[in-house]
């Protein structure tokens, strides 16, 4: 047990203080780093089960089987006392959906019984949680605040999100990495410390701020749209100016909420490539007189990119709390800003199905980040 | 040196504007409607805001709010995560499953969203801020000082003072924490700049401290609405928070390197 202890113990290290930096960027908007080293820590702490010197992978099979089969069922359970504790939380905390107007002289004391009535606030809290299963099952689930079918509400702003959500993931993984690398590579050169300096600013800017120097500056300069996802009144337009409109407005959000997920990712991508850098096996391969290239991009990099296959499922939980901020910035009507208008209005139902299908998108995301790193690294077994 | 010191010497800065801020003669309430959104000038050293509010001393204000609010949630979640984490790994068995379960639950909200819901629904003011924030934050510390612990408990110097017959609150306080420190306490170091963002962003939001008080992000979000003829009302302010997460994220960094140096381990990555 020796090994999976100092296994623990180097994890938990290197990790710790990009829990920093993922902390930094709680308001930056890129909030899934945070479960993202957090993760890590938590594959190494269980990592009691890792066992060096696998049989191969003639008992994975069976072993995938049990271990998806106990861990979904273990998942559903936490989902379900997940929600009963989120909607315990909601109803116990002070404000209902009938005191969010307290000031309105046309609100009587019979309206706010009829309101309560309406939305059972005075059955008990078991029979309320019922009703809200009962309903979300049924799909009959509506908003407290326009009366609104719930889950449809929720498809349509998540059809909004996705398209941000995609494009800030694909500029944070694909500038990450080749800076990280370049960085690793070229350690204490020029191109190092200045990309040290550039992330750490980066990181360092809060997200919001940096939005509205954003909007001063470079909306004025580059003339790119920036409020809302698409211009008002182009609804006349052919499709493919309309599809250039949105992708017009897409630019500056996704940068923006792109940038800290960037910077952080890129400092993850450097420090682990000089821990694989410094490694026995790359040693050798330089001493068997390989090319920098290969010894580089074979041997190394393969190595050093195993934890990060491990953050593709731990990323779907931003599509919901990812950038509730520059939703709110840029009025991009998505699944964050949903959420947020919902807790302002208190629209119980709305926040509760949020949460929902948040807790069960970061469960999902951690199984298929604990199923990954089995699947590419044959050191890990799953018990 | 520099990253140590530069960082340092703005951090202390910030700490005495706090700490002794009050003692000065500073107005951050008083309006002078003549000096309306003027900008950085001889008149005022920051210039004046949309009531014409001084600047310079709203900016003191907001920095005794980011201070306070980042310390006492940091001790707040420190205290209680690290506790928490090193017991119930000591303990073990059910009382650790549970923990580990109830970390899960935690980490099953998403974050900002979890800290936005807790501080909505609490009502804007900053002690909910705090207590939303130090809620989602203790179980960062709680984590790393499980892991931290489940990995030193098994060595042999804990064995042995086991085997003499050590109290397991002596052995917690005197062979487990002092050796689990160092990654917490670099971890709190980072906690401290991200808490101060996740204030501002709070405040931003109208979660924060409310009117007349003052917060760097409640200042940003003031700014905006002028922001094309007063950019200084979002660019003080927004400077000002940058300067200080930066700083604090330099020390930590300087700290972390400084740390495992101490601790002799292999010291692979300056950065």
């Amino acid at each position: 047990m020796s090994k999976p202890g100092q296994d623990t113990r180097r994890g938990a290290n290197t990790t710790s203080a990009l829990n920093g930096f993922a902390q930094n960027s709680l308001a930056g908007g890129t909030n899934y780093y945070i479960f993202l080293y957090k993760e890590r820590i938590r594959i190494y702490s269980v990592c009691t089960l890792v066992l060096y010197h696998t049989n191969g992978h003639a008992c994975f099979v069976p072993i995938m089987q049990n271990f998806l089969i106990r861990n979904i069922l273990q998942r559903l359970l936490l989902l379900i006392i997940v929600s009963i504790v989120a909607h315990s939380v909601i109803h116990l905390a002070p404000g209902e959906p009938s005191e969010v107007d307290p000031s309105n002289p046309r609100m009587k004391p019979e309206d706010i019984a009829n309101i309560r009535a309406a939305f059972h606030l005075d059955d008990p809290l078991y029979l309320q949680y019922v009703y809200w299963v009962r309903d979300l099952a049924s799909g009959e689930l509506k908003s407290f605040k326009d009366s609104q079918p719930v889950l449809e509400k929720i498809w349509h702003r998540f059809l909004n999100s996705l398209p941000l959500f995609i494009c800030a993931t694909l500029l944070v993984w694909t500038l990450a990495f080749p800076t990280g690398i370049h960085a690793a590579v070229r350690r204490g050169a020029v191109y190092d410390r200045s990309s040290t300096f550039v992330a750490y600013t980066l990181i360092s800017i809060p997200g919001f701020f940096l939005s509205y120097l954003m909007i001063l500056w470079v909306v004025d300069w580059l003339n790119v749209p920036v409020i809302g996802m698409r211009t008002f009144g182009m609804e006349q337009a052919q499709p493919a100016f309309q599809f250039m409109d949105r992708v017009w407005h897409l630019v500056i959000p996704s940068l923006m909420s792109a940038i800290g997920g960037m910077a952080i990712l890129s400092r993850y991508v450097r420090s682990q490539m000089l821990e694989v850098i410094s490694q026995d096996y790359v040693q050798t391969a330089r001493a068997k007189g390989l090319k920098e290239e290969s010894v580089i991009y074979r041997h190394a990099l393969r190595n050093a990119l195993l934890p990060f296959v491990t953050m593709f499922g731990l990323l779907l939980p931003s599509l919901i709390g990812g950038s509730v901020i520059f939703e709110q910035i840029f009025a991009w009507p998505g699944l964050g800003r949903l959420g947020y208008e919902a807790i302002l209005a208190r629209d119980f139902p709305v926040i509760l199905t949020l949460n929902f299908f948040a807790a069960a998108l970061t469960l999902a995301g951690t199984l298929i980040s604990d199923i990954l790193y089995a699947v590419v690294d044959p050191r890990i077994r799953l018990q | 040196m520099i990253r140590c010191w530069g960082p340092l010497s703005l951090l202390v800065l910030w700490c005495l504007i706090a700490l002794l801020g009050p003692l000065f003669p500073l107005t951050p309430n008083q309006i002078d409607l003549p000096n309306i959104l003027t900008g950085i000038g001889s008149q005022a050293w920051l210039g004046y805001d949309d009531l014409g509010r001084p600047m310079f001393d709203r900016l003191v204000i907001g920095a005794r709010t980011s201070f306070i609010v980042a310390i006492s949630v940091v001790t707040v979640s420190f205290i209680m995560g690290s506790l928490l984490g090193t017991c119930s790994a000591y303990i073990g068995g059910v009382v650790d499953l549970v923990l580990v379960r109830m970390i899960d639950i935690f980490l099953a909200f998403p974050g900002i969203l979890l800290a936005i819901a807790l501080a909505g629904m609490m009502g804007p003011g900053i002690e909910n801020v705090v207590i939303a924030l130090a809620l989602v934050g203790w179980v960062g510390y709680a984590r790393l000082a499980r892991a931290q612990v489940l990995s030193v408990k098994e060595q042999e110097h804990v064995v042995a003072a086991i085997a003499i017959g050590t109290k397991p609150l002596g052995i917690i306080s005197r062979h487990l924490l002092p050796l689990i420190m160092a990654p917490l306490i670099v971890e709190a170091s980072f906690g401290i700049a991200g808490t101060v963002i996740a204030e501002a962003g709070l405040s931003f939001l109208g979660l924060g401290v409310q009117p007349p008080a003052a917060s760097w992000g409640s200042m940003i979000r003031d700014g905006t609405r002028y922001m094309l003829v007063a950019p200084h009302m979002v660019v003080v302010p927004g400077l000002a928070l940058m300067a200080v997460v930066l700083a604090i994220n330099i020390f930590g960094d300087w700290l972390r390197d400084w740390l495992d140096v101490k601790a002799g381990t292999r010291h692979t990555s300056r950065s």
